[in-house]
């Protein structure tokens, strides 16, 4: 269905060395008008050089670019944005403090020289993208107070309203719920009819798949697959992506004698969460789903006390948890690693082995002085028994890479040795070898007796390593289902119910 | 009902509130306060800091801050009144402005380069430039005040938009260096909200990171930022000089945290990419009355200090408070 047209953009044998490294290796891509094509790989593939080569960032070493049907010996991002080629990152470049309607039209704006700013046209140029892509938004309301699939539309109909023809969105999935990925594959489906080109760069892409007509994988610098989106599905795309198969696993079936671990009554928060009850046993690891603003990520942080519930009780092993006092519920053995790891679970710049050891400074710690060869030794060790690929221990953390990361915060809490870890969206940002990986790890922890607590709105990783699944809708749980008796489908209309 | 929670919780209408609130209690223990000399009293006294306030919150707009200013405008004015004095006395007052301003053209410059060249961290640049230009000033050019100062000057200083007597024989008056101020807003509000330049601004001081991928030239946005206020100190040192009739360099340094914190009384935020020229307007307009009036209210002078500090910390601290509420209500 893409082979009629000319290409817009055709890329062939793109080589990109980085002091010697292959990012790229004879690389090609072809992109027709109005076709989306799914760009796959893990972190370290070079999807992100093929994005940097395609917008004029980096020069490729050998390799020609064709845009129109016109050679581009050395393109430059000016190039690249004259012929319609846009970039959406992930944060989606956007300014907080102006305005839906500046943030849309500010490209177009710069671009036409203008000095003199006329509110009236920039709200033009905006309500003009909006149209196009069917959505309305407050064109006066501040972007800092939009949602975040608000803001990415804001962002497409910044590329939109500069004329763009190819629209590259880098992970776009990521920070959605699943209905506004719905909401953002129809606004897709409108682009195409529309004539402009999708690349989806992405490691999560099993639901792009049905608006892409094309399909192409990176691994290790090279193309490994390129063919008709309707010849892949999520198995094959991972196999693809990894080299390797990865089992859909379930979790292994609970000890009946497991004691009860965890009592949670009655917990309630204001406009976040009502009346929540449920309990845990030891070995067991239980889901909580629900979309976005069901009140999931509030009650993940009640549990570990940084959400002062109004009412309730959260008892472990029988003795009541403090309520609202992280550090009581630490001490008491919980541990939690948060949704955004970048800000609120690692010290970014600082060692990854300190990033380890820091959750245990006190048991290191002889008359006020911290006794640095034991607290290094045990982070050493934990980093090796999550075996996190570390060149060097004292390098920053943020040098690893998401799924390494995600493990440096698993190891702090391995650390202390809790008997209960809430984890909140465990593989977010995370490759699909390492996210594996991480399944991995949480079924082998409650396998050793751990209760585990897994907050997530990827619906294939809860069946994957849950026992239970609560579901919440508007704050509220309305099921607590055994993962084994649902399917992903059903899963998920119980949750936009 | 949300648009009403909303103005209650901006910076502007607290202050505004505020100085409703002081005006009503100094008028309510002298009623003498309510008046027009009072008013135009502090009218006179907020030319200065307002000129400069009105730099300083382009400044954090653009994401930065500029704690130099004040070395600019005592630099400019001593300078310009030297070489006035020296060579040039007949220069017309219109010409000691473009002096004056040139000079702080030229230090704002200096910043500039550091800051949007170099890349160099704002505060820490302007700190230096702060001793730099206060000490070079002192140590090269002279640190005598000079009270002859040009008769074009002292002539600018007696032209009055208004003058007139009270019943009591009061005289009071309000100079044309008023309309100076009154130049300034709307300078910078049409430069800020009329021209891409201004949006630029705000742009950076939003996300210097989505302003550089959009296309905005960062490094000649912020240059202008930097070139401007030390225009505008130029232009209020100048001013200073005219209307105390005297040129004393060690005026004006010390005043830096007064206009910062009527900037951020104002609403403009220390991270960027917020500020009106209300909020900063309405800012001046409350230091101005703490500074002269508080002893009206039989408060002494020396609590100043105490209830300026005080007023930063409601006045900044509590819609900071309740937007950290709404947002864990959010969460």
């Amino acid at each position: 269905m893409s082979a009629d047209g000319e290409p817009l953009v055709e890329l062939t044998g793109i080589t990109k060395t980085y002091a010697g490294i292959h990012a790229l290796s004879d690389v090609g891509l072809t992109i027709r008008p109005g076709e989306a094509v799914s760009l796959a790989g893990e972190n370290g593939s070079g999807k992100s050089t093929l994005i940097k080569v395609l917008s004029g960032v980096e020069q490729p070493d050998r390799g020609t670019i064709r845009i129109d049907g016109e050679t581009h010996p050395h393109m430059s991002p000016r190039q690249a944005a004259a012929a319609g080629i846009m970039v959406i990152f992930q944060d989606f470049s956007l300014f907080p403090n102006l305005s839906v309607a500046e943030n849309i039209a500010v490209s177009a704006e710069l671009a036409s020289g203008a000095r003199v700013y006329n509110a009236a046209r920039a709200h033009g140029t905006a309500r003009r993208a909006l149209a196009r892509v069917g959505a309305e938004l407050d064109l006066q309301a501040r972007v800092e107070t939009l949602s975040v699939a608000h803001k990415q539309l804001v962002a497409i109909c910044r590329a939109l309203a500069a004329d763009a023809r190819l629209i590259i969105m880098d992970e776009p999935t990521t920070a959605l719920t699943e209905r506004e990925v719905r909401t953002l594959l129809g606004i897709i489906r409108r682009l195409k009819a529309d004539g402009v080109a999708v690349l989806f760069v992405s490691h999560k892409l099993a639901e792009v798949l049905e608006v892409c007509e094309h399909v192409v994988v990176l691994r290790n610098g090279r193309k490994v697959a390129d063919g008709p989106a309707a010849e892949f599905d999520a198995a094959s795309l991972s196999r693809h992506m990894t080299g390797r198969d990865i089992a859909q696993t379930s979790p292994a079936p609970l000890d009946e004698a497991a004691p009860l671990l965890l009592e949670v009554e009655g917990l309630t928060k204001q406009g976040a969460f009502e009346d929540v009850s449920f309990s845990l046993r030891a070995g067991e690891v239980l889901g909580v789903s629900g979309l976005l603003g069901s009140g999931r990520t509030s009650l993940a942080k009640a549990l570990f006390g940084l959400v002062r519930p109004e009412a309730g009780l959260i008892r472990l092993r029988g003795q009541v948890i403090p309520a609202g006092d992280p550090i009581a519920a630490a001490a008491s053995g919980i541990g939690y690693v948060p949704e955004d790891r970048l800000t609120e679970g690692l010290f970014l710049t600082q060692s990854i082995l300190h990033n380890v050891a820091i959750g245990r400074t006190e048991a290191h710690t002889r008359l006020g002085v911290l006794a640095g060869h034991s607290a290094w030794a045990e982070a050493m060790d934990w980093l090796r028994r999550l075996s996190v690929k570390v060149p060097d221990p004292q390098a920053p953390v943020r040098s690893l890479s998401g799924g390494n990361q995600q493990r440096v915060v698993l190891a702090r809490w391995l650390a202390r040795t809790p008997s209960l870890l809430v984890l909140n969206g465990p593989s977010v940002g995370v490759d699909v070898g390492s996210k594996a990986e991480i399944h991995g790890i949480i079924a082998d922890l409650a396998a050793r007796g751990l209760g585990v607590i897994v907050i997530s709105d990827d619906l294939p990783e809860l069946l994957a390593t849950c026992h239970r699944i609560l579901v919440m809708v508007d704050g509220r749980v309305v099921d607590d289902i055994a993962a084994a008796a649902i399917s992903e489908a059903e899963l998920a209309h119980r949750l936009a119910s | 009902m949300t648009r009403w929670r909303e103005a209650l919780g901006r910076n502007e209408t607290l202050v505004a509130l505020v100085i409703l609130a002081f005006v009503v209690a100094a008028t309510l223990s002298d009623p003498r306060f309510f008046s027009i000399p009072t008013m135009m009293d502090l009218a006179r006294a907020s030319i200065v800091l307002g000129i400069l306030a009105v730099g300083v919150m382009v400044v954090l707009v653009s994401g930065g801050i500029d704690v130099s200013f004040t070395a600019i405008a005592a630099f400019a004015m001593y300078c310009t009144t030297l070489l006035l004095v020296t060579y040039m006395p007949d220069l017309p007052w219109y010409g000691a402005f473009a002096v004056s301003m040139a000079i702080g053209a030229t230090l704002g410059a200096i910043n500039g380069i550091l800051i949007a060249g170099f890349g160099l961290p704002t505060l820490i640049v302007t700190l230096g430039t702060l001793a730099i230009f206060r000490g070079f000033l002192l140590t090269f050019v002279g640190s005598r005040l000079i009270s002859n100062i040009p008769s074009e000057m002292r002539d600018f200083s007696r032209m009055m938009i208004v003058r007139g007597t009270n019943a009591d024989g009061s005289f009071y008056s309000l100079p044309w260096a008023f309309a100076f101020l009154v130049g300034v807003v709307i300078v910078t509000w049409v430069i800020l909200y009329k021209t891409m330049l201004g949006r630029a601004i705000f742009a950076i001081g939003g996300s210097v990171e989505s302003a550089r991928r959009v296309g905005i030239a960062v490094r000649r946005t912020q240059f202008f930022v930097y070139v401007y206020v030390g225009a505008l100190a130029g232009l209020a040192g100048i001013i200073h000089a005219s209307m105390a009739r005297v040129a004393n360099p060690f005026d004006l340094v010390g005043l830096e945290l007064s206009v910062i914190a009527a900037v951020v009384l104002g609403g403009a935020r220390l991270i960027g990419g917020y500020g009106t020229l209300t909020g900063t307007l309405l800012g001046v307009a409350l230091i101005v009355l703490v500074r002269n009036s508080l002893v009206v209210l039989g408060i002494p002078a020396t609590w100043q200090m105490v209830v300026i500090g005080v007023l930063i910390l409601i006045g900044t601290g509590l819609p900071a408070w309740q937007a950290k509420r709404a947002a864990s209500r959010a969460a």
